[in-house]
């Protein structure tokens, strides 16, 4: 299928999703006003990949900030990916934290227990 | 008129003053004045990595909600003043930041909000988080964007209390004033 792929600004993050990989990532900051906007395409393409979906699909996300207009919208990601998680493919999403960032530490244990797919919590040192 | 603006913002000026803003809440208002503190920070204002954080994640919260809520003014009151006005001021403080927002709010609002604030300042930081996962996972995102959260994340980010106020502007408006502290 095909990919998606955003270029990163000052205040959305750079995406790139490839449905042949089974890889997904999310990269940079998440602080638009109106994040419904910026996710509703990524959330469309899991729709359609959730049909063809990989085996394994990887998940990597690694943000520096993100506001709570975006913390709703990365949770539709993950209760996708958790959807395809149910439909018996593997899925692990990679939570990248930077060194002493507990607040995005923390944040990614929310979504764990929240969501029912595996995390792996990445401190970048 | 009970409450003079103007002079209200004067008595708040200082030497410690990181920036301040007063008028318009747009977005790309919101896109200077991040980018203002951003370089502030990354110079030699300051050092500590951590706290230079915190204050970037609360700011671009406090601006958001200040995007999301502004009313427009009351009429025939601060002629002067362009609709959607708001106000932020940070400054630094003992250990870190005051981060002052303000914007005016309907009468009938107060309550509200109030509610909203005493109960998260009357919660622990477990409390805080329990609050965050339940409006994340059960609320819907409004039209604009926003989610309900910003206040309780504000909260959870600082481990400070909230210190507000409403000052009387007439009948039907109240200025509202929030302090954050960052440190």
């Amino acid at each position: 299928m095909e990919s998606l792929s955003i270029e990163g600004t000052t205040k959305t993050p750079t995406v790139r999703f490839d449905g042949d990989l089974g890889v997904i990532e999310i990269k940079g900051r998440s602080i638009p006003e109106n994040s419904i906007e910026f996710y509703k395409p990524l959330v469309d393409w899991l729709d359609k990949y959730s049909k063809v979906a990989k085996p394994l699909t990887k998940v990597n996300v690694q943000l520096e900030y993100f506001n709570t207009s975006s913390s709703k919208c990365i949770l539709d990601v993950f209760k996708k990916l958790e959807g395809i998680h149910k439909s018996n493919n593997e899925v692990i999403i990679n939570w990248f934290y930077e060194e002493d960032d507990e607040d995005m530490l923390e944040a990614g244990e929310d979504y764990e227990s929240i969501i029912r797919v595996p995390f792996k919590m990445i401190e970048i040192v | 008129m009970s409450f003079d603006i103007k002079e209200y913002y004067e008595e708040l000026g200082g030497s410690n003053q990181l920036i301040s803003y007063q008028g318009n809440i747009t977005s790309e208002v919101i896109n200077t004045i991040l980018e203002q503190v951003e370089i502030k920070l990354n110079s030699v204002t300051e050092k500590d990595a951590k706290l230079r954080k915190k204050l970037y994640n609360v700011l671009v919260e406090a601006l958001q909600n200040l995007y999301h809520h502004v009313e427009d003014l009351p009429d025939g009151v601060y002629e002067n003043l362009r609709n959607k006005f708001g106000s932020l001021i940070i400054n630094r403080s003992e250990n870190g930041f005051k981060i002052s927002s303000g914007n005016f709010i309907s009468s009938n609002r107060i309550k509200m909000l109030k509610d909203k604030l005493d109960k998260i300042n009357s919660l622990t930081q477990d409390e805080l988080k329990d609050m965050y996962k339940f409006i994340l996972n059960h609320q819907k995102l409004t039209a604009k964007g926003g989610g309900g959260l910003g206040l309780v994340d504000i909260a959870r980010k600082t481990g400070n209390k909230f210190d507000y106020s409403f000052h009387n502007v007439n009948n039907e408006f109240y200025f509202f004033n929030l302090n954050i502290i960052v440190s």
